[in-house]
């Protein structure tokens, strides 16, 4: 039978990595001193299910990489190996090199050979050339006779290990032509014997083209339970070799896994190179059963809903009250299930942050003793759920922030001694739920941010004015401007000043927001905040003209009542609203939209201040409506990108709404009167 | 045509077991460690049970001890996947009570033929 074993690639790496990581953070857990010998004994697990993995759909190379790690790793779990620093900064190393092959192999890329054998080369000088012995038994030479005498003399309890010799002569006579003569002489008498216990024994005449081996791969399973003898009849070179239970195990080594396998092997590995591609290009997340489950259940309650409004459909000729209190709460009934089902949907994508968390624990170990610090990461609220298209833009800047951390956070271990703190330094990350938001906290109690510094800084770059004061929090907030770094020296570890303000921007364009706390030799935190999900969005429904708009409630600062003399209109065309000390420009929704105006005054009209990126621009309406969270539908996908929205939404009445990009919208706004179309300049005068 | 337990940590290496053993007619349940084979083996009789040495919770060698004690486990197949790496493990698989090997890697065909081999 033919089976198409690559249907299991896509597990296979996804099960690897998830190994690999998990082999990571032991690792770490063992680095950091640790005994505990279930460590080792996951860590060799997840090589050896790797290795058993990669030879049997065909991954050569890996698989005979990861023999090595799995050999030191046997000899450490059985305490052959004492647990040494080098060897598990090298294991670490090795399972970076392991990741890549397996990377390149789901990529269908080919693997730099001499970087997996330099490694390789690295593990076996650690073994002590101990593993220059193959594994697979010498004992291939295919001596063929053309008969054989086979005396086989079970111990009582063969059949105990669930071997049965019916089975055993079956496939023997498969082999070439046999005879068998019983030999029934231990057989005790009917009252003493025991069916479960063998009493037989057989010598069998086998002729045929035939090989030694061929014959021991059938006794190969009941080596140690008989006593067996397979001679060669007609030649005499090979001397009887008596297999009984103090026999080496030589023989049992050799695997059903011939020569003839190899090259099939190497041949199922050119074919699948071809579709390795497609199966990566489709990503898959785990989905536990409970989530699953729950699902169901909702979609069952959904039914039992549905029959129930049905049975109004077909069965009621005319309506009373009470039927209309029936229907009332069958409807009510059919929201909470939706909202139920929707939310339980939502939660498939989500996944816990511990998949962003878990690659900091190496990425600390590594930068500390590059940077000569001592540092103790503390990771707590891992399990927090995130969406998963959020997760993966937020890892970067994360990485980022924890860098920052490192490197201009924690104090190098003598400076800390001379601030009465501990040598150690501990960089703290810790996640929870707050709404519909996630909070990200990054902490550290390292030397806190430089605040004269950034000032100084500031000041030179001419982002604060000479005679201008700052307080704490204004001071703190520099940071985020661009191209702003107080870093004395650019070091490869934390950027050189492209940081900050890419992390919050990265983190605006999620719909989150980030803040900084800090004091002076206290250490510093970073909080950042994120909507669980980019696919809902809280928002606030306005209408103009006969259009509904949606602005994200995270966006909106405040809504107020236009007065008119606050209102001044620069080179006679761009609106400016005096907002306090600022000035905000007006953007008239039907001008950019093309819409018949409802109302032209700004009299009294409302106005929602929105801001974006620290810059604001106020959105004139007509009225503002309610607001409710949104299903946000790509207009890419649907329609095509329109400038100044970012989406649209399908209301309760079935109406489209349309979901502003303030970004966006401000950019527009900025752009000035040239862009914007001369027939609605004339309307608006 | 048989029922078969089909022991495994490894997701990919259990599919491939049981997808190819179900394509050969057999109906396969699946187990993720030892104790949950266990567990499954009490439940219900299986004529084989394929089994992974090296699993978190119960390893393979203990589920085999385990299952030679049940009356209803005496005789059945109990087959250990290894690796050609382990020779100790075999013997101590056979001192446990596994009625033979399937040394890894394998390729489906190799996976069938020794099945065939215990169900005759």
């Amino acid at each position: 039978m033919s089976i198409d074993i690559s249907q299991f690639h896509q597990v296979f790496f996804e099960e690897s990595f998830e190994g690999l990581d998990l082999m990571e953070s032991a690792l770490l857990g063992l680095s950091q001193g640790s005994d505990d010998p279930e460590l080792i004994h996951l860590i060799f697990r997840a090589a050896h299910s790797i290795k058993g993995g990669s030879g049997t759909f065909g991954f050569t190379a890996i698989a005979s990489f990861t023999h090595v790690m799995e050999t030191l790793l046997d000899e450490m779990r059985e305490g052959e190996r004492s647990v040494s620093k080098p060897a598990l900064t090298l294991l670490l190393q090795s399972g970076d090199v392991l990741r890549d092959m397996l990377e390149a192999a789901r990529d269908g890329r080919e693997f730099d050979p001499d970087r997996a054998a330099t490694m390789q080369a690295q593990l076996e000088g650690l073994l002590d050339g101990e593993v220059g012995r193959s594994p697979v038994s010498s004992q291939t030479e295919a001596d063929s006779r053309s008969a054989w005498r086979i005396q086989f003399r079970p111990y009582p309890d063969l059949l105990k290990t669930g071997n049965d010799p019916v089975r055993m002569f079956r496939e023997l006579a498969a082999l070439g032509e046999m005879t068998v003569e019983v030999d029934t002489s231990a057989v005790p008498r009917a009252e003493v014997y025991d069916a479960e216990t063998c009493y037989l024994a057989w010598t069998i005449t086998l002729s045929g083209d035939i090989s030694r081996e061929q014959i021991d791969e059938i006794f190969e399973w009941v080596d140690g339970d008989c006593d067996l003898v397979v001679e060669a009849l007609g030649a005499r070179q090979e001397s009887p070799l008596p297999q009984s239970a103090d026999t080496p195990k030589a023989p049992a080594a050799a695997p059903l896994a011939g020569g003839s396998d190899e090259d099939r092997r190497s041949g199922d590995d050119r074919r699948k190179t071809d579709r390795r591609t497609t199966a990566a290009a489709d990503t898959s997340i785990r989905v536990s059963i409970n989530k699953i489950d729950e699902i169901i259940n909702m979609v069952g309650e959904l039914v039992i809903t549905q029959s129930m409004l049905g049975q109004f459909g077909t069965e009621v000729e005319e309506f009373d009250s009470g039927m209309i209190e029936k229907l009332r709460d069958g409807l009510s009934q059919l929201e909470r299930n939706t909202r139920d089902l929707q939310e339980s949907v939502m939660r498939i994508r989500m996944l816990p942050i511990s998949f962003s968390f878990n690659r900091f624990p190496r990425l600390v170990h590594d930068l500390s003793a590059k940077l000569g610090k001592k540092i103790d990461l503390k990771i707590s609220g891992e399990s927090t759920e995130l969406d998963k298209t959020v997760m993966e833009k937020i890892g970067d800047p994360l990485v980022h922030l924890v860098r920052n951390s490192l490197d201009h956070g924690i104090e190098m271990p003598d400076e800390r001694a001379a601030k009465g703190k501990p040598e150690t330094g501990v960089v703290h990350l810790n996640a929870y739920h707050q709404g519909g938001h996630i909070i990200i906290e990054i902490s550290d109690d390292g030397g806190g941010l430089p605040t004269d510094k950034i000032l100084s800084k500031a000041r030179q770059r001419g982002l604060v004015g000479e005679g201008e004061t700052l307080s704490h929090e204004e001071t703190l907030q520099l940071i985020f401007e661009p191209g702003f770094s107080t870093a004395e020296t650019v070091s490869d570890v934390s950027g050189r000043g492209v940081g900050m303000d890419v992390v919050r921007r990265n983190i605006k364009d999620l719909g989150g927001s980030i803040e900084v706390r800090s004091e002076r030799d206290q250490g510093s935190k970073f909080t950042i905040r994120l909507p669980l999900t980019l696919a809902i969005l809280d928002g606030q429904l306005l209408k103009v003209s006969d259009e509904i708009f949606i602005i994200p409630l995270v966006s909106i600062v405040e809504s107020l009542q236009i007065d008119v003399n606050k209102v001044n209109a620069i080179a006679g065309s761009v609106e400016m609203y005096r907002l306090r000390d600022d000035y905000v420009p007006i953007v008239r929704l039907y001008e950019l939209f093309d819409l018949q105006p409802s109302n032209t005054s700004l009299q009294d009209a409302l106005l929602v201040i929105v801001e974006h990126d620290g810059r604001k621009v106020g959105i004139l309406v007509d009225e503002l409506l309610g607001q409710q969270q949104v299903v946000i539908k790509s207009l890419e996908t649907n329609f095509r990108r329109v400038a100044g929205l970012s989406g649209a939404t399908i209301l309760g009445d079935g109406m489209v709404a349309l979901i502003l990009d303030v970004g966006g919208l401000i950019s527009m706004s900025n752009r000035g009167p040239a862009s914007q179309p001369p027939r609605n300049r004339e309307r608006a005068a | 045509m048989a029922t078969i337990l089909a022991v495994d940590d490894s997701n990919s290496m259990r599919q491939m077991v049981s997808f190819t053993l179900k394509q050969a007619g057999h109906e396969v349940t699946e187990a993720a460690d030892g104790a949950q084979a266990l567990e499954l083996a009490k439940k219900a009789k299986f004529s084989l049970v394929i089994s992974d040495v090296n699993m978190p919770k119960m390893d393979g060698i203990t589920l085999i001890k385990q299952l030679r004690t049940l009356p209803a486990y005496k005789f059945t197949p109990l087959l250990m996947l290894t690796t050609e790496s382990s020779a100790d493990k075999k013997q101590e698989g056979k001192s446990a009570g596994a009625t033979g090997w399937i040394v890894k890697p394998f390729n489906p065909d190799q996976l069938l033929a020794t099945v065939k081999r215990v169900l005759g």
